[in-house]
């Protein structure tokens, strides 16, 4: 085995160990001086990217990949032949890859905007050290296969991004915000472990892909799905469990909030885990020994559909009453994740049964499920580039004017021309206006929706023409209207979040021109990977499905 | 394994396409019948002259820093309309985090009805 087999072979945990070490390290790395600080974490993070890409790689080529933690004899086989891993496991599918791959890109490009926006900061040390265990803590969430594993990077996740909501702690709101999201999110992680228990009990193993095997749909399993699927939802920030997220997102450091999205999508991850994976057998699976729970698949799905279309409306209402712009965009990003919870929902709505007289025949899903589902996929990775991007264009504006606040805005495109050109793009794209990211992936959720209620369809339309409403209110008052007296020496941002900003637009462009290259490569293979459920609980449970 | 050949794919969506490229050559053409066409337009139109100043009616003009429409002043006939249910949202946004875990709870017990209701069947 060469050098590159072997760092193949060991990339699931290299991926969650190299973040967590340079995070502990860098107390000491800053000790030499900040620009020795700011490259190490820069390169740590570009080797953690590196890595995402080998293991992609292989996965994309090679298939499912685990990755047993500790030596030995990890595998028990019981007396009925049955067989399961007893230690920590990461199992590496698309789904998995296709979430990391997002992370790191947040991470990376936040970290580049961090080194000229937090620069005059002061506790640099301890900011880049929890900014690396979060992006750890969502690595691992993102990775792990083994369930109380994935609460323990979800309670490492709340207390850093706590920590960081947090960082401007001469601020009221900011210390406010953090502690309502700590409350909140641990709540929900308490619920999360409360079912890990249930499941536990039930089945005595915390595995996913055993448990996922194992499910029975009983009363303990209805209850413990019900338990994590709230516990998840609110950490993705779906209504009527969304609002820390706008005050979460409006106090924290622009830089911050960048890189919280990616850790909010581990949970959307998550619940997406849950159903698809754990709870496959209820949701995802055709076999005609689960038809009775076809009914509880199109229930659960059209609840979803419900709680998606509230979570677009009222994301849009309350972001077109806001004159805060971090909050504003705080209330557009619940409303996005409403479109990315419209695609689950369609896709478990459209499960049906096909009878030949009073008999069952078969169970299927509509054609259009697998669209809803892509673009359910797709909006993932076009929410957090979008949502993003005009948060690094809020944090461009606070950091040239000290304002947030849309009432004293004005007039900046005169003085901040690139500025104004990467928020054009980022309003364009959230929006879901062509040619960008967010059009193509909304135009596959509309269309399968459509098939499934066309009410549906219109009014998550008409509520994307709101969201354009909603930016082009921002745009107006911050960027048009007579120059200011007290923003003429207003002057564009440094280079380095000139940099993190066009970085953005640059991958926003090249998925909105180029979409099938983003759908065929990564999405696709995401999906099938969701919906070929028994692929993922064979890798770990041979010979059992 | 990552492939380019897609990268000129048109995406199919089910009953329809998107094709951005094509998107793109027929606005770039749209732009360039708008150009024609203004190149048409009135040559003795002046910039900079009188001929580009707004007619206020004959009310005194503002000093240039005060004619700004504020951010919450944008929309503010919508707004003013909905206010009614703005209201209601306002009011569900108490920003006390004790109604935060409330709402947690509720969409729980909701679930737990439908789950339970739906599995027994």
């Amino acid at each position: 085995m060469n050098w590159f087999e072997t760092i193949t072979m060991h990339s699931p945990a290299l991926i969650v160990a190299v973040p967590l070490l340079a995070g502990f390290l860098t107390p000491l790395v800053s000790r030499i001086n900040d620009t020795v600080r700011n490259l190490f974490v820069l390169i740590m993070l570009s080797i953690t990217g590196i890595l995402i890409a080998i293991l992609g790689y292989d996965v994309l080529t090679n298939g499912i990949r685990t990755y047993v933690f500790g030596g030995g004899n990890t595998v028990i086989t019981l007396p009925s032949g049955l067989m399961f891993h007893v230690r920590i496991i990461f199992e590496v599918d698309s789904m998995n890859i296709f979430m990391v791959i997002i992370t790191i890109i947040l991470a990376i490009i936040g970290i580049v905007y961090s080194l000229s926006f937090m620069k005059k900061e002061d506790g640099l040390d301890k900011y880049y050290t929890i900014v690396l265990i979060l992006v750890t803590s969502t690595l691992g969430m993102e990775l792990t296969g083994d369930l109380f594993n994935f609460f323990v990077f979800l309670e490492i996740s709340c207390i850093t991004s706590c920590a960081l909501i947090a960082f401007w702690v001469h601020k009221g709101e900011a210390l406010e915000a953090a502690l309502k999201y700590i409350v909140i999110s641990s709540i929900a992680a308490l619920f999360f472990l409360f079912a890990l228990g249930l499941l536990y009990a039930q089945y005595n193993a915390l595995n996913m892909a055993t448990i996922a095997n194992a499910i029975q749909f009983s009363i303990i399993d209805q209850a413990a799905l019900i338990l994590i699927i709230a516990a998840l939802t609110m950490k993705a920030g779906l209504v009527p469990m969304h609002m820390w997220l706008p005050d979460s997102y409006g106090e924290a450091p622009p830089s911050i909030t960048f890189i919280l999205i990616a850790a909010t999508q581990a949970g959307l991850y998550g619940a997406f885990r849950v159903i698809f994976t754990l709870y496959g057998n209820v949701f995802n699976s055709i076999n005609l020994a689960y038809v009775n729970l076809v009914i509880t698949a199109n229930t659960i799905g059209w609840v979803l559909v419900a709680l998606a279309i509230i979570t677009i409306i009222i994301g849009v209402f309350m972001a077109l009453i806001q004159t805060d712009f971090k909050r504003l965009i705080g209330f557009t990003a619940v409303a996005e994740i409403g479109y990315i919870f419209l695609g689950i929902g369609v896709r478990l709505a459209s499960k049906y049964v096909q009878y030949s007289g009073s008999s069952a025949t078969a169970i299927a899903f509509s054609e259009y499920s697998s669209i809803a589902l892509n673009g359910s996929i797709f909006h993932i990775i076009n929410d957090c580039l979008d949502i993003g991007l005009l948060f690094l264009v809020a944090g461009a504006i606070y950091y040239a004017t000290k304002e947030t606040s849309l009432d004293k805005m004005g007039g900046l495109a005169r003085n901040m021309k690139y500025t104004t050109v990467f928020f054009i793009i980022g309003l364009l794209a959230v929006s879901g206006m062509p040619p960008f990211n967010g059009f193509a992936s909304k135009l596959m959720l509309y269309e399968s929706t459509y098939q499934l209620n066309p009410i549906i369809t219109i009014i998550a339309v008409l509520a994307s023409i709101l969201l354009l409403a909603v930016f082009v209110k921002v745009f107006y008052s911050a960027f048009m209207g007579p120059e200011q007296q007290k923003f003429k020496e207003v002057k564009e941002v440094p280079k380095g979040m000139l940099i993190a900003m066009g970085a953005v637009v640059v991958i926003i462009i090249i998925f909105g021109l180029f979409p099938n290259l983003v759908i065929n490569n990564i999405v696709q293979p995401a999906a099938d990977a969701l919906t070929n459920y028994t692929t993922y609980i064979s890798k770990v449970i041979p010979g059992v499905i | 394994m990552f492939s380019f050949e897609s990268i000129l794919e048109t995406l199919k969506t089910g009953s329809g396409f998107w094709d951005p490229l094509i998107w793109v050559i027929i606005a770039a053409l749209a732009f360039l019948l708008i150009y024609v066409l203004r190149s048409f337009g009135k040559k003795e139109f002046k910039e900079k002259t009188e001929q580009t100043q707004s007619f206020l009616s004959g009310n005194p003009e503002y000093e240039k820093e005060q004619m700004r429409i504020k951010g919450s002043n944008v929309y503010w006939g919508f707004i003013e309309t909905m206010k009614w249910a703005f209201n209601i949202l306002r009011k569900i946004h108490t920003g006390n985090a004790s109604d935060y875990v409330l709402w947690l709870i509720i969409v729980m017990g909701f679930l737990f009805i439908v789950v339970f209701i739906t599995g027994a069947l």
